[in-house]
C-alpha cells in the first residue's frame, strides 16, 4: 500500500469504545420511540403439526392488548421468506417460510400468533391465553433419519426431505488415486449442531410514517441494506421507502445476517397499526428462532500412501438445514465447505457430494467460520488418524503434505494468493516447543498424566468475495463493498461504510486507514455504518470481508479524494499537478517545501470553489463499489496442549497458541482480539458446546442453563501471533482475521486430546469432548481398565 | 410501562447519586426499571434465567444481576449503574483498563463485567488471573473469549492500587 504508516500497523484504541464503556451505546433494544407497542410471538407447541384452530378471543380481551394476530392475517399480505443463495446446478428446492405459520408448523420456534399490547408484560400474559389446537405429524430430528424412504416429510416441494443435492470434484478421479494408495482410511464424523447466541438477543422496532408512506426499522442487522432489499420484497413496499437502521449489534457470528420472521412482522404490524412496535426476543427464543449453526454428518474417506502422502479425499456429507432455508444456508455446507476440503494441501482428488437435508428443527446457517471450520476439522482430524496409521509424529504427515509456496491453484481450482505456509507452520512449532512437549508427554505418561498435543493447520478463502463467482454460485447479488467518504469544509472527515461492524472494531480500523491516506489525524476521521439513508448500498460484515473488501473500498476512495485534493493544491499553490508532493497531510512544490498548503486548507477551497481549475467540479467526496477480483486466502498453524483429568477426564487446556497469516494487520490490537474470541468460539465446539433436540423435537438445550457457553474459568490465555504476507490482490495487502481462530480451534484441540488419550487405542471420539463423552469413549473400548478405573 | 399484578407500590431509591421516586407494578423487575423507566439503558438484559449477567448493576454496594431483583425489593436501596461510574467526565480505572486493553468487542456484556469488577476488585485489590477468571464466572462474553477482558481487570487492579479512585 502506497503513503505514509501513521497509523496502519498501529495498537490503536478503538474509537467506538467510548461510548460503549459508559453505557451510552445504543443498541435496537434501547431505542424508546412515542406511542410505541410491544409485540411478543407464541411459538409452536409442537416440532411438526398442523394448525387445526387458534382462539385469540380471550386474550383480545385483556386490558392493554391492542390486537392478536395469526397466519391467516399475514398469509396474503406478506410473502414468505426464502433463501437468498440459491445454489445453482443442485437442484435447490424452492423452501418457503411463511412469517407466521399456516395450516402447519414445521419446528418449535415457528410463530403461530402475534400479541401487541401497550407493554411487554401484558403482551408476555396474553400469549398464555390464546388457545391453539394441534394436531402432531410425525417428527424428525435427525439427518440420517430424515433422507430414509418413509421419513416424515416436512415440505411439499422437497420430496425424501432434500433441499438440494450439491457434487463438486476436482483434480484427479478418487477412485484412481485410491487405487494408487496404501491406505485409505474411513471415518464417520460427526459435526455437532452449535447455537450462536450472541450475547445482544435479536431486536427490531418499527415505525411507519403515513404521510410519507416511509417505514423505518432498526434491526439487529449484520447486513442492513441486505435487510431492506429483502424485506422491502417480502412486505410489497418500495425499496426507497424503507429505511434499515442497525445501530449497535451486540454481536452477531452469522445469526444476524439473515432476514426473520420477526423483523417483518414488526413492519407490517407498524404500518397497519399506525403505531411503533418493538419487539425484543427472549433468550429462550433466541435459542428456538435464530439459526444455529454447523450439524453435518460426513462420510470421510482419506486415500493416502505410507509416506503419509494424501492422494485424494471423498466426503459424503449430509447437513442438517432445520425446518427452512436461510437467507445464506445453501451456500455454507457446500461453497465455503466442499471447496475447502483440500486444505493448505498438495491434495490431487477431492470429491464432494452434499445433501442438504430439512428436518423438524431450527434452520441452520451461517455461524462463524461457516463451512470452513467444518472442511479443516475433517482435513484436520484425519490427517491425525493417518498419522497415528502410520506410526508418525502428526506434524510430520502435515510436513509431506504442505504447499511449499504460493500463488497455488489448489485442485479445487482456487488459486491461493500468498503465503509462507510451511514457514507458518515451523513458527508455530517452535513459538508452542512442539518436540519440549512432545518430551513431558511421554515422561509425565509415565507418572500416569494424560497429556496431548494437538496441531491445526488451516487455510480459508476470505474477502467474500468476487461477483462473478459469488453470482455462478447462485447468490443473490454481487459481494463487492461500497464506501462514501466525505470531507467536509474544515477537513473533517465523515466515512459512510456499506460494511457493518458490530464488534470488531472498523469504526477504528477504516480511519487509521483514511488518516493515513489524507494525512489527517485519526481524530479528524469518523467512520458511519448501518443506516440504509446514509451509507451507500452495502454487503455487510461477515466471512472477514469486511476489512479486505470494505477497506479497500475505504481506501481507494481516499486515494480518489487525495488526487483530486492534488489538483485543487495544484491550482491554490500555481504550480503543475505533477509537481505536488504529498507528505504528512501537507501539499507542496517539488524542490521548494516551503511552497506548501495543508489537506485542510484544500478542503476549504473545495467549497469555497473559487480557485477550482476550470474541468475540476466544487466539493470533495468519493464513492467507490470495491468488487475484488479474488478471495484472499488467510493461513496459519495452531497448536493446543491440553491435560485430560484420569479420574474425571475434564480436559484443561495448558497452553494455545496461534500463528495466523491474515496479510497486512491493520491494528494489531484489535485482530488479536479476534483470535482469541474465535479461538474460544473454537475451543467450545471442541469441548462444550452441543444442541440436543429429543425425539419430538423438542430443543432439550434451549437456553444458558442446559447450553455450555464458555465462562472465564472454561477457557485459557491465548497467545496470538501474526506473520504478514500481504494479499497480492486488494490495495491494502488485508486478508482477514475474523474467523481464523473457530476454524483451527476445534480440530486443534480435539487432535490434543486424542492425542492425550493415543497410548489407549482411542482413535476417535465425536465432538463435544465432554467428560461423559470421553469416559463413555474409553468404557466401550475397554480400557477403563489400563487407566486403573474397572468402571 | 404498565402491566398488571395488582396495585402499585411506591418506591424511593438512590441510583447513581440521585434521590428516585416512583410508583411500579409489583412485578416489575429492577433491570426494566432502570431501562425503561429511568431510561438508564447501559444496563442489558441479555437472558431470562439469571445467567449471562449483562444485567449487572451495584446495590447497597454489592453486585447483583438487575434481573433477579423486584423493583420493590430495591426500595430505599443505593445504586450504582454504569452510567454513574466516571466521575466529572473521568472514566473510571476499570473503564480506561477495559479501553488501553481492548476489553470488549460488540460491548453488550461490557457494563455488566464492568459492574462486577467494580464489586470485586474494592473486595480483592491484588488478584491472581485465577481468582478474576472466578469473579466474572457469572457473566458470560461470547466476543473477546474473556482474554483481554482478564488482562483488564488484572491492569485495572494495578491502577486503582495506585490511587487511581475506585
Amino acid at each position: 500500500m502506497a503513503g505514509e504508516r501513521r497509523y496502519i500497523g498501529r495498537r490503536i484504541k478503538r474509537k467506538e469504545d467510548l461510548r460503549l464503556l459508559t453505557g451510552r451505546g445504543l443498541y435496537v433494544d434501547d431505542i424508546h420511540l412515542p406511542g410505541m407497542v410491544y409485540a411478543a410471538f407464541l411459538r409452536s407447541a409442537y416440532a411438526h403439526a398442523r394448525i387445526k384452530s387458534i382462539d385469540t378471543s380471550r386474550a383480545e380481551k385483556l386490558p392493554g392488548v391492542l390486537g392478536v394476530f395469526t397466519g391467516e392475517y399475514f398469509k396474503d399480505k406478506v410473502a414468505p421468506l426464502m433463501t437468498a443463495w440459491a445454489l445453482t446446478n443442485a437442484d435447490l428446492k424452492p423452501i418457503k417460510w411463511p412469517v407466521v405459520a399456516y395450516e402447519k408448523t414445521r419446528f418449535t420456534g415457528d410463530i403461530v400468533a402475534v400479541v401487541v399490547a401497550e407493554d411487554p408484560y401484558t403482551a408476555y400474559d396474553a400469549l398464555e391465553a390464546i388457545e391453539v389446537e394441534y394436531e402432531p405429524l410425525p417428527v424428525v430430528v435427525d439427518v440420517e433419519e430424515a433422507v430414509k424412504p418413509g421419513a416424515p416429510q416436512i415440505h411439499d416441494e422437497a420430496p425424501g426431505n432434500v433441499a438440494f443435492h450439491w457434487k463438486f470434484r476436482g483434480g484427479r478421479d478418487f477412485e484412481e488415486v485410491a487405487a494408487e494408495a496404501d491406505l485409505v482410511v474411513k471415518k464417520r464424523l460427526i459435526n455437532q449442531r452449535l447455537i450462536p447466541a450472541a450475547m445482544e438477543p435479536r431486536a427490531a422496532v418499527a415505525s411507519y410514517n403515513p404521510g410519507t408512506e416511509e417505514l423505518t426499522v432498526w434491526v439487529t442487522s449484520q447486513n442492513p441494506h441486505v435487510h431492506r432489499l429483502i424485506m422491502a420484497g417480502s412486505l410489497g413496499i418500495p425499496e426507497h421507502k424503507l429505511r434499515v437502521i442497525a445501530p449497535d449489534v451486540g454481536g452477531g457470528f452469522g445469526s444476524k445476517i439473515q432476514v426473520y420472521p420477526g423483523e417483518v412482522i414488526v413492519a407490517r404490524l407498524a404500518m397497519d397499526l399506525g403505531r411503533p412496535v418493538k419487539w425484543v426476543e427472549t433468550r429462550r427464543e433466541n435459542f428456538l428462532g435464530t439459526i444455529h449453526g454447523r450439524d453435518h454428518v460426513d462420510y470421510v474417506e482419506v486415500a493416502a500412501k505410507k509416506t503419509g502422502e494424501v492422494l485424494g479425499v471423498r466426503v459424503r456429507t449430509l447437513a442438517n438445514m432445520g425446518a427452512y432455508l436461510g437467507t445464506a444456508a445453501p451456500g455454507v455446507p457446500t461453497i465455503l465447505f466442499g471447496l475447502m476440503l483440500a486444505g493448505p494441501y498438495k491434495i490431487k482428488s477431492v470429491d464432494v457430494e452434499v445433501k442438504g437435508v430439512l428436518t423438524n428443527t431450527t434452520p441452520v446457517d451461517a455461524y462463524r467460520g461457516a463451512g470452513r471450520p467444518e472442511a479443516t476439522y475433517i482435513l484436520e482430524r484425519m490427517l491425525d488418524v493417518l498419522a497415528r496409521r502410520l506410526g508418525m509424529d502428526p506434524a510430520d504427515v502435515r510436513r509431506v503434505n504442505m504447499i511449499e509456496e504460493a500463488p497455488y491453484e489448489a485442485v479445487t481450482g482456487l488459486l491461493y494468493d500468498s503465503g509462507k505456509y510451511r514457514e507458518v507452520f515451523e513458527k508455530a512449532l517452535k513459538l508452542a516447543e512442539y518436540y519440549r512437549w512432545r518430551e513431558v508427554q511421554s515422561e509425565e505418561r509415565k507418572r500416569g498424566r494424560l497429556i496431548g498435543v494437538g496441531i491445526a493447520s488451516y487455510i480459508e478463502m476470505s474477502g467474500l468475495a468476487p461477483s462473478r463467482i459469488a453470482r455462478a454460485t447462485g447468490f443473490g447479488l454481487g459481494l463487492w463493498e461500497s464506501v462514501l467518504i466525505r470531507v467536509h469544509p474544515t477537513g473533517k472527515v465523515s466515512v459512510y461504510t456499506g460494511s457493518h461492524p458490530h464488534g470488531q472494531g472498523e469504526e477504528t480500523s477504516f480511519a487509521q486507514i483514511v488518516a493515513d491516506a489524507l494525512g489527517v489525524s485519526i481524530d479528524d476521521v469518523e467512520v458511519v455504518h448501518g443506516d440504509t439513508e446514509q451509507t451507500p448500498f452495502g454487503m455487510g460484515t461477515y466471512g472477514s470481508r469486511t476489512t479486505p473488501v470494505g477497506g479497500s473500498a475505504v481506501y481507494k476512495a481516499a486515494v480518489r479524494i487525495r488526487e483530486k485534493a492534488r489538483k485543487i493544491a495544484a491550482a491554490l499553490l500555481e504550480a503543475r499537478e505533477e509537481d505536488i508532493e504529498f507528505s504528512e497531510g501537507r501539499f507542496y512544490v517539488k524542490g521548494s517545501p516551503e511552497k506548501s498548503v495543508t489537506f485542510q486548507d484544500v478542503a476549504l477551497a473545495a467549497y469555497t470553489a473559487e480557485k477550482l481549475p476550470p474541468d475540476l467540479e466544487p466539493g470533495l467526496e468519493a464513492v467507490v463499489f470495491y468488487d475484488p477480483e479474488n478471495f484472499t486466502f488467510p493461513y496459519g498453524t495452531h497448536v493446543a496442549v491440553v491435560e485430560v483429568d484420569p479420574a474425571t477426564f475434564k480436559v484443561k487446556i495448558l497452553k494455545y497458541l496461534a500463528v495466523d497469516d491474515a496479510g497486512v494487520i491493520i491494528n494489531p490490537l484489535l485482530a488479536e482480539g479476534q483470535v482469541h474470541g474465535g479461538v474460544v468460539q473454537g475451543i467450545a465446539q471442541a469441548l462444550y458446546e452441543y444442541a440436543v433436540y429429543d425425539e419430538s423435537g423438542n430443543l432439550l438445550t434451549a437456553g444458558f442453563n442446559d447450553y455450555m457457553i464458555p465462562t472465564a474459568l472454561d477457557v485459557p490465555d491465548v497467545e496470538s501471533h501474526f506473520v504478514e504476507t500481504p494479499a497480492p490482490h486488494n490495495p491494502i495487502g488485508a486478508k482477514g482475521i475474523g474467523e481464523t481462530g473457530t476454524i483451527a480451534a476445534t480440530p486443534a484441540v480435539v487432535n490434543a486430546v486424542l492425542d492425550a488419550l493415543a497410548h489407549l487405542g482411542v482413535e476417535h471420539i465425536d465432538m463435544p469432548l465432554t467428560p461423559y463423552n470421553i469416559w463413555k469413549a474409553l468404557k466401550e473400548s475397554g480400557v477403563l481398565a489400563k487407566l486403573g478405573k474397572g468402571r | 410501562m404498565e402491566g398488571d399484578g395488582g396495585g402499585l407500590i411506591e418506591v424511593t431509591m438512590r441510583v447513581n447519586g440521585r434521590e428516585v421516586k416512583a410508583r411500579v407494578p409489583p412485578r416489575m423487575l429492577l433491570v426494566h426499571f432502570l431501562r425503561d423507566v429511568l431510561g438508564l439503558t447501559g444496563t442489558h438484559v441479555g437472558c431470562d434465567t439469571s445467567n449471562c449477567g449483562a444485567c449487572t448493576v451495584i446495590m447497597n454496594g454489592k453486585a447483583v444481576k438487575s434481573c433477579t431483583v423486584y423493583v420493590f425489593m430495591a426500595d430505599g436501596a443505593d445504586i450504582l449503574t454504569v452510567e454513574g461510574l466516571s466521575e466529572d467526565g473521568k472514566l473510571h480505572p476499570i473503564q480506561e483498563a477495559f479501553w488501553d486493553n481492548h476489553g470488549l468487542q460488540c460491548g453488550f456484556c461490557t457494563p455488566g463485567m464492568v459492574m462486577t469488577l467494580y464489586d470485586f476488585l474494592g473486595r480483592n485489590p491484588d488478584p491472581t488471573e485465577e481468582e478474576v477468571r472466578e469473579a466474572i464466572e457469572g457473566n458470560l462474553c461470547r466476543c473477546t473469549g474473556y482474554v483481554n477482558i482478564v488482562r483488564s481487570a488484572l491492569d485495572a487492579a494495578q491502577r486503582m492500587k495506585g490511587g487511581g479512585g475506585g
